[in-house]
């Protein structure tokens, strides 16, 4: 057997590998503009969405987005959700997932590419350090040559803008978790809660860290998602891809220019590194596709730009399937399959999840009645002979107003209700007066005559019902006989 | 320092790390620098924690760290805040008279949760966790009150006690009409059987309810009135109901008969702030809905 050896110094490699710097250059073409649209929508989206003012009436806040923690409420636009309706980011998250994989399915890791906050704030830092620096061989010249003055001054400008995007970053943060003008002018004049400069240091670091230095390095060890998707792809999956059958032979423009002369087949890859030099985490999509490359493009765009100087057909590197390559080879022609098993799959479950969601939304009680019986003692005999059981009633009233509800018991036959503090009646039930927005929480006594003595339990409803707004919320209990 | 010899991959250019599974085997990849300074990291962090929180066990107790924290300081803290908090609020309710907490839905909720809390502490010891009482222990979740059910009657009963040795602590006791000579024991099975009567109860065979009527005018109606409604003023429960503080049954009626019931509830004012007598006031008078 001939095992190969490794040689005697590499017997256990290095305890650790330093990080590669990579000095990514400028690139300009169709990913690279698609990504600079992506990322003014998404961080003007991040930024801005704070301020949209939303009319609820009054006492509530007027803010579109806003989580409200103290009082538990989160307000999207037109929704409120209370923290009985935690399903709704359940049902959020699973959606995300799914959309995360039909996009995998679809262009492989998109998200990444051009999507991931990561990549988006990465990207920001990039051209950040692009303006100052330069391009990526000035900065390799640069760095090479070490400290100078202008290096100095070019290095504080570049960390305190980093530190000013990243700050800002952590200040919008906040913003999602109170009034964002009273924050800002609170925060401002020092007055706001230590809590909120407290994360806003917290999320100016992680920005900083991730963002500035950490790059590529948080994609490559600290994401789940490059392992997970590597799971999930299959063989339709547009990946970004270095066509090897155009490719290869890679040999110098001149040497490719005679073997066309000659009417022989000649890559189209003049080996000029343009891919690899723009390239973000600093890898070689040469090499096949793999768990470093984030998708974004890039390369594309630079290999384009080579092969129009070089006047070659553009798409040496683009998106593309391994299937394709085969077949091209094989001489047959390409196909594309984005309708298949899987994103059908895909499409139907969001589509699925979507309706449930929206569904339970547009219905969903703005009333809400939980009750709960009273353990210890089950149920009482008072002095003449009758039987009482008490209950816990707690009444949801998510309206924004106050508002006036009756009570129906519907159970043991000729049973009396009493609400303890509630003396007022309408037509006999019991009127309960709710505060807006909030839950109230009642004691509910409900007595029956002797004679239903002979059952032990006799099934009870609870119905509230608010007239005016046409609101109804009802629960089901028991009431026992001692 | 290895026990095999680094294979080499071609593949990658990478050693192994000799470890296998169904063939295929680990590449020795390096953990990143910052990863491995992080770990570091962490065990300095872990030393700077050892010094600064208690944490290090000792044979008696334990080091208390260079920061003196404690939990039980924290909790000392939170539960001084929370009294801050709460202290308003009680306040609130210490300054409103009985009938108007009852109007009150947030003082209502106030005075009843705050109520259940003091009950378990002070009250569930006699009459139980639920105020379901027990036999001498009267159950508060029912409509039959011995020192009566409006709040303010509540509220003094809880003031002051039954038979207590306050000054203005509710007094009326019952009689031990056979241990003191008063009535012979023929003479008390009789009431006792007219006693059962009144509430419906079955009589003994050969009963002279006659006798039982004259005898329960004479002795008895005088604290527990001609028709044996009871008294509140004075604890004497009403006979003609279905409630029983000791027992419907003859024999221990019978024995309430020869040597008295006299129970006692201690007075908790002093012991109690007013604003907290109030709030359990309010929560016994929810219980049972009160009168
Ligand atoms: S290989 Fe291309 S697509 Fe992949 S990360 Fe690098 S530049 Fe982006
Ligand atoms: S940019 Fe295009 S031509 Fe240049 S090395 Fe990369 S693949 Fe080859």
């Amino acid at each position: 057997m001939n095992k190969p050896v490794a040689p005697e110094e590499f017997d256990y490699g290095p305890l650790y590998a330093a990080q590669k710097k990579v000095y990514p250059q400028k690139v300009s073409g169709r990913y690279r503009n698609v990504k600079w649209a992506l990322m003014a929508v998404c961080l003007g989206i991040y930024y801005l969405l704070p301020f949209v003012r939303w009319n609820r009436g009054p006492g509530a806040p007027d803010q579109a987005v806003l989580v409200d923690l103290p009082n538990s409420r989160f307000y999207f636009f037109f929704i409120e959700l209370w923290p009985q309706e935690v399903y709704f980011f359940t049902g959020l998250l699973i959606l995300a997932a799914l959309a995360l994989f039909l996009m995998n399915a679809v262009g492989g890791r998109v998200w990444c590419g051009y999507l991931c906050p990561q990549t988006v704030w990465t990207d920001l830092f990039f051209a950040v350090e692009r303006l100052i620096e330069g391009d990526r061989r000035e900065r390799m010249k640069k760095e090479a040559e070490g400290f100078t003055l202008q290096r100095v001054v070019e290095l504080t400008m570049k960390h305190s803008i980093w530190l000013l995007i990243a700050w800002w970053t952590g200040g919008a943060w906040v913003l999602y978790f109170n009034d964002a003008p009273t924050l800002v002018r609170e925060l401002v004049t020092f007055q706001a809660p230590a809590l909120a400069y407290i994360w806003i240091a917290i999320l100016t670091a992680t920005t900083y860290t991730l963002a500035g230095w950490m790059r590529e390095q948080v994609c490559l060890y600290m994401c789940p998602w490059p392992r997970i998707q590597a799971a999930l792809t299959d063989e339709w999956a547009l990946n970004v891809t270095y066509k090897t059958d155009r490719g290869e032979q890679r040999t110098s423009l001149k040497k490719a220019a005679e073997l066309r002369a000659l009417g022989q087949p000649a890559g189209d890859c003049i080996d000029c590194y343009q891919c690899v030099n723009v390239c973000p985490v600093g890898i070689d999509i040469r090499n096949g596709l793999q768990m470093d490359c984030i998708q974004c493009g890039l390369c594309i765009d630079a290999c384009d730009g080579v092969m129009e100087k070089i006047g070659r057909p553009t798409r040496l590197i683009g998106y593309d399937t391994d299937i394709n390559i085969a077949r091209r080879k094989a001489g047959k022609p390409e196909i594309y399959r984005i309708i298949r098993p899987r994103t059908v799959a895909y499409v139907g479950m969001i589509v699925a999840v979507g309706a449930v969601m929206l569904y339970a939304l547009l219905n969903r009680s703005l009333l809400d009645i939980n009750v709960l019986h009273d353990r210890n003692p089950v149920a009482v005999r008072l002095s003449d002979g009758s039987i009482r059981n008490a209950y816990t009633v707690r009444l949801l009233n998510k309206r924004g107003a106050g508002r006036v509800v009756t009570l129906d018991v519907n159970g043991p036959a000729n049973a009396a209700v009493h609400v303890v503090g509630m003396d007022a009646v309408s037509s006999g039930r019991p009127e309960i007066v709710l505060g807006r927005d909030q839950t109230t929480e009642l004691r509910v006594l409900v007595t029956a005559p002797a004679a239903i003595n002979s059952e032990k339990s006799i099934p009870l409803v609870m119905r509230v019902t608010d007239s005016a707004h046409g609101d109804m919320a009802s629960a089901t209990d028991h009431f026992v006989a001692p | 320092m290895s026990d095999h010899e680094g294979e080499f991959d071609k593949a990658t250019g990478k050693t192994t790390t000799g470890h296998s599974w169904d063939g295929i085997k680990e590449l020795n990849t390096p953990l990143p620098r910052w990863w491995v300074m992080t770990f570091y990291l962490t065990i300095v962090w872990a030393i700077g924690y050892w010094v600064v929180y208690p944490s290090w066990p000792l044979v008696q107790s334990y080091a208390t760290g260079v920061m003196g924290y404690s939990s039980r300081a924290d909790v000392a803290i939170d539960l001084a805040n929370l009294e801050k908090i709460r202290g308003g609020k009680m306040a609130a309710l210490g300054a409103a008279p009985l009938a108007e907490i009852e109007k009150d839905p947030a003082l209502l909720a106030l005075g009843r949760a705050r109520g259940r809390v003091v009950f378990g502490d002070n009250c569930a010891p006699c009459h139980g966790t639920g105020a379901t009482g027990a036999k001498g222990f009267p159950n508060l979740n029912d409509d039959d009150w011995l020192w009566g059910g409006t709040l303010e009657q509540i509220e003094k009963t809880i003031q002051f006690g039954a038979r207590s040795a306050h000054a203005e602590s509710h007094e009326g006791s019952m009689l031990a009409f056979g241990r003191d000579g008063m009535l012979k024991k023929p003479e008390i099975e009789t009431v006792a059987n007219y006693v059962r009567s009144l509430s419906g109860l079955p009589t003994a065979k050969g009963y002279d309810a006659n006798a039982g009527q004259k005898l329960f005018a004479d002795n008895c109606a005088s604290c527990h009135g001609d028709a044996g409604k009871g008294n509140p003023d004075m604890g004497a429960p009403n006979l003609t109901d279905n409630i029983w503080l000791y027992g419907a049954d003859e024999a221990t009626v019978v024995e309430t008969i020869t040597n008295g019931r006299n129970g006692v509830m201690p007075a908790w004012i002093g012991r109690l702030d007013p604003a907290t007598i109030k709030a359990l006031t309010v929560y016994v008078h929810s219980l049972g809905g009160g009168q």
